[in-house]
């Protein structure tokens, strides 16, 4: 298993990129900053899983907190409303 | 765009929900059954990843991803995973389905 | 409209289903009787599982402690088996209110919860509630209120999610079974909130 890189709190953000394959960080997060709300655990890479690899060493994965308002432009809601999503580690940068 | 699948979709537009309930047919249960013994959640014979059926699923043209039902998206994906497997061959399913066909689908 | 000869698009897929379930019969991958045992087992969850948990919290601090700190454990608790579920339950507050959605394909808490609602799995729900969770919950008529917090969960990965939501007023001394009746698989999921059902007005005398 990979070592967790991050812990609670921390700012991350999301490694823009557009690769091939079965990903399972939306587009429409990638770019963007947020907080780690917490460690999940550890997964096997689903990237590496839909190609009938075993997915190993298992991925730490984070809930990561997005405000709505950084990520949508002209938002309109509360400022205080978030989206929150998994994001593995291999996707994430500290901020 | 290739970039983004069609599958992803958060945060595109797209019109109302629309509320209604499904009934869902035997079939598509049977589908649903098949799914869950493949990928060995409840006792299957484990023969793929819930990720090759996602993979399998973000593949379909996108007009077919739009406009085929749920479970049409999943036999379809079921069935191409499975000759990615080697678990059937493509021969194997042509003669299946014609002899099915012949039957009279049942 | 492509000619497809002797094929219509719907039968097609039935078509496929019926074989591809006779080719692994036959090549002994999967039974008859393991996919009818399936069906039956998931025919066997629904949201009253998940309504259960909820009226169980309500009644129970220290359940509600250990649903919010675990949920697939707190599911087992009450009988409900749940292979390889990872269930985060999150609570909706006078603060802030939690919806659930997969936009990229339609996860959900089947082992505890049954099968999902076909819009849960549809391009305007996926595509539109993680940015204007407002509206697309108003299109549910449910109206959140501008001064309380939405926190849209995007299950993406390998959690699940359920909305553990408020236990309604006038709701004093009811049973767990009263209470679990409040709780919709629309309310597990965020798009609705318990309501009690209106009384017939009694006649005047």
């Amino acid at each position: 298993m990979a070592d967790a890189r991050y812990r609670p709190g921390d700012r991350v953000r999301v490694r823009k990129a557009a690769p091939l394959g079965h990903v399972r960080t939306p587009f429409y997060i990638r770019g963007y900053t947020g907080v780690v709300e917490r460690v999940c655990g550890a997964f096997p890479n689903p990237e590496e899983l839909a190609q009938q690899r075993d997915g190993l060493p298992a991925q730490p994965l984070y809930r990561v907190r997005f405000r709505q308002k950084d990520v949508w432009p002209g938002y309109r809601g509360n400022p205080a409303d978030v989206l929150e999503l998994e994001v593995f580690q291999h996707w994430l940068e500290s901020s | 765009m290739i970039e983004r699948g069609h599958h992803d979709m958060g945060g595109l537009k797209a019109g109302k929900v629309k509320r209604g309930e499904h009934a869902y047919d035997e079939w598509e249960l049977r589908v649903d059954a098949m799914m869950m013994l493949l990928i060995g959640v409840t006792g299957g014979n484990k023969r793929m990843t819930v990720d090759e059926l996602r993979k399998n699923v973000e593949a379909l043209p996108p007009a077919d991803y739009d406009t085929m039902g749920y479970y049409d998206r999943w036999v379809i994906s079921l069935t191409q995973t499975m000759i990615q497997r080697g678990v059937i061959t493509t021969d194997e399913l042509a003669r299946k389905l014609a002899e099915v066909e012949k039957r009279g689908r049942r | 409209m492509k000619d497809l000869g002797a094929y219509r698009p719907l039968d097609y897929f039935q078509l496929m289903e019926v074989s591809l379930r006779e080719l692994l019969v036959e090549k002994g991958v999967v039974t008859e009787d393991a996919i009818a045992a399936a069906m039956a087992t998931m025919r066997a969850r629904g949201p009253e599982r998940g309504a259960a948990m909820a009226a169980r919290a309500w009644l129970d601090p220290a359940y509600k402690a250990r649903m919010l700190a675990n949920g697939s454990q707190a599911a087992e608790e009450l009988g409900f088996e749940v292979p390889g579920l990872r269930l985060i339950v999150v609570e909706n507050t006078p603060q802030a209110h939690n919806v659930i959605v997969c936009t990229l394909c339609s996860c959900y808490p089947r082992m505890l919860l049954g099968l999902p609602p076909e819009w849960y799995k549809s391009r305007p729900y996926r595509s539109r509630v993680v940015r204007e969770p407002r509206k697309v919950l108003a299109e549910f008529g449910t109206r959140i209120p501008a001064k309380m917090q939405i926190r849209v969960h995007d299950s993406n990965a390998d959690m699940r999610y359920m909305v553990l939501p408020m236990r309604p007023a006038g709701t004093s001394g009811w049973s767990a079974e009263r209470l679990a009746a409040l709780v919709t698989r629309d309310c597990l999921i965020g798009v609705a909130v318990p309501k009690i059902p209106k009384t017939p007005k009694t006649r005047k005398s």
